[in-house]
């Protein structure tokens, strides 16, 4: 019998595409809003996690400045010294640790012009920002220490310079500074601020310093913590150190942060994911508007097809099986218009998420709770008309016009 | 003849309260045996369409009883009233009432899913039933590309497929012209000689002729009520 009520209610839907289809436009739209938020805000939230993971374990970056939140607010603070980094690597619970000098500057190769940032560190840099070396060989210990002019080439510059042919060996000019390339760089993609890391050129940190940026300033330091060393007791011992070294009298505030890169990672994440609730929510609200769309073309048809509802209790339907056949049917609609809406949901994220390069993450769990949604709206939005149709007297049902 | 099938005792019904109070039924008691072709007639307002609305369980009476196969089933409630019509009762109405939209065969396949008959039986009794009211062949045909009597036919087949010990017809020839009327109660009348019961109302003398006996309505009372020898 139920079979035949779905059987019957798909006919009475077929007998009207077009106002169907509006009927459960709302529907579709909030289902498909729903879904594609929740998609987008999913990928988004994986690539993050999957940034945090290809970091490493205790990364922590020392920079100069007051500790505080949002750009700008950081007031000028002295820079540090390259003995402040050979200082922190000394500690006992510090792994490894890299300095960091950036300037901007215009790479020459040939006629070819290119404006990128170049990097002033160390080869233990690599492995702490989880780099690769695709070609050719990390800078050397006496390169390092004699601030030899040689390069690596992230995968952004190399094909704006070179294409697809190996820069190994090749010279180019930074600055006025003749520079030969030792090695290429594994690509990184876009961080998520959504900066290009691969548009970058990496030189031994007393190069830059000595014949870019002509100063012994460092502008932040990389420090990987050994294993078994907690996040806390490594922040606490660099900046107990720190505040020695610069001299800042206990209880004055530090003019540095030590910043955890994992806390960075998983307040983003938070924030995506509080972000995605907030409009999903947004998005759900016009679910409930479809919902009332299926309920007023549903008290129409219950008055358009007074007669019909007549003819079925004349011929021996009870009010019941009226009600099952029109709330039947608003389920059926409310359905096919949460099918729908998957569909489009999905394929306007798969479509966002390209644009965006986050991986196209959809979610059984979600797709199937939005199903599961548009099936209550349409019972819950069917059972006033269908109740309508049920109680209606069948003398006046025939003689309706 | 043994226990009537259908039987009023003393039925009244009242629309209304005080003033505005209409007695559309003032106590009518009368029976109407299996196999009779009972034509009721009578002014406007005399109470046939109310009897017939009794009769076929979709209103029940305000006061008295009304047995139906020997049960009271007057104050049934109205589900139970619903499954009556399901089982015994075939409707036939003045304006067709066809589903439209809808094709003869489904339009008279419609009783029979309300009594959960599998669709191959129900779709082989359709065809039968249109073949007995003359429709074979227009089995696909909606009603909008049917004549008028035609439709009155599929009504006709709807109301036996439903397999009916009584057909109940207001007005059937009400919007068709004499020859058609005619075709119709020819059709009535040799489905009564098959043994089912009609009740069917009219306000035309020629085609209370088809029936057997005649009931008259006047002012809410049966005024009149003559069997006749042989039908036309």
């Amino acid at each position: 019998m139920l079979w035949e009520t779905i059987r019957l209610a798909v006919q009475a839907i077929r007998r009207n595409v077009m106002r169907s289809l509006l009927t459960v436009l709302g529907v579709v739209i909030g289902v498909a809003a729903v879904i594609a938020m929740v998609t987008v805000g999913q990928g988004s939230s994986a690539q993050v996690t999957a940034q945090v993971e290809s970091l490493g374990t205790n990364l922590l970056i020392l920079r100069p400045g007051k500790q505080s939140m949002g750009p700008g607010t950081r007031e000028a603070a002295p820079a540090f010294r390259l003995t402040d980094v050979a200082a922190i690597k000394a500690l006992p619970v510090v792994e490894v640790a890299a300095p960091v000098v950036s300037t901007s500057q215009t790479v020459v190769a040939g006629n070819l012009n290119v404006a990128t940032t170049v990097t002033g560190t160390s080869a233990d840099y690599l492995s702490l920002g989880g780099w690769t070396l695709r070609k050719g060989r990390a800078f050397t210990e006496s390169e390092e220490r004699g601030g030899s002019a040689v390069c690596l080439l992230g995968e952004t510059v190399r094909q704006k310079i070179f294409g697809n042919t190996d820069p190994t060996g090749e010279t180019l000019r930074v600055k006025n500074v003749s520079c030969t390339v030792i090695g290429l760089l594994g690509a990184k993609g876009a961080s998520s601020f959504g900066q290009d890391q691969d548009d970058v050129v990496m030189m031994p940190v007393r190069a830059v310093q000595r014949r870019l940026a002509g100063s012994q300033d460092v502008n932040s330091v990389s420090i990987g913590l050994r294993n078994g060393v907690s996040t806390t007791r490594g922040v606490a011992e660099i900046e107990s150190l720190m505040r020695e070294r610069r001299r800042i009298a206990p209880g004055a505030e530090q003019d540095f942060q030590v910043t955890d890169l994992k806390q960075i990672a998983a307040t983003l994440s938070g924030i995506s994911t509080i972000l995605t609730g907030m409009l999903s929510s947004v998005a759900a609200v016009s679910l409930l508007v479809g919902g009332i769309g299926i309920m007023n073309i549903m008290l129409v048809s219950v008055t358009e097809r007074t007669r019909e509802i007549g003819i079925r209790l004349s011929v021996g339907a009870t009010s019941g099986q009226v009600l099952t056949q029109f709330l039947v049917e608003a389920v059926v609609l409310s359905l096919a218009g949460g099918v729908l809406g998957i569909v489009v949901g999905l394929a306007l994220a798969a479509l966002a998420s390209g644009f965006m390069s986050i991986p196209f993450a959809p979610s059984p769990a979600v797709v199937a709770l939005a199903f599961l949604f548009s099936a209550v709206v349409g019972v819950i939005f069917g059972y006033f008309p269908a109740r309508r149709a049920a109680r209606l007297d069948p003398i006046e049902a025939l003689r309706h016009q | 003849m043994d226990a009537p099938l259908i039987e009023f005792r003393n039925v009244s019904r009242i629309y209304g309260e005080g003033e505005a109070e209409v007695r559309a039924l003032d106590g009518v008691s009368l029976t109407i045996a299996e196999g009779e072709f009972v034509a009721i007639m009578g002014p406007s307002g005399s109470g046939k369409s109310t009897a017939m609305n009794i009769i076929g369980c979709l209103d029940r009476p305000s006061a008295g009883d009304y047995l139906f196969n020997g049960v009271e089933v007057g104050q049934v409630s109205q589900d139970a009233r619903a499954l009556l019509r399901r089982h015994y009762l075939g409707f036939v109405f003045q304006g067709f009432n066809l589903l439209s939209r809808t094709s003869a065969l489904e339009n008279v396949e419609l009783p029979m899913i309300y009594k959960g008959l599998p669709r191959a039986e129900r779709l082989v009794r359709a065809r039968a039933a249109l073949e007995k009211v003359g429709l074979a062949g227009r089995e696909a045909h909606q009603p909008s590309q049917l004549s008028g009597g035609q439709q009155q036919r599929v009504a006709i087949a709807r109301a036996l497929a439903g397999d009916p010990l009584v057909i109940l017809a207001d007005e059937p020839t009400g919007n068709l012209d004499t020859h058609r009327s005619r075709e119709i109660m020819e059709l009535l009348v040799a489905l009564n000689r098959e043994g089912i019961t009609i009740v069917m109302v009219t306000h035309e003398e020629d085609m209370a002729e088809f029936a057997t006996r005649l009931i008259v309505f006047v002012d809410g009372r049966v005024s009149k009520d003559e069997r006749k020898a042989g039908a036309a």
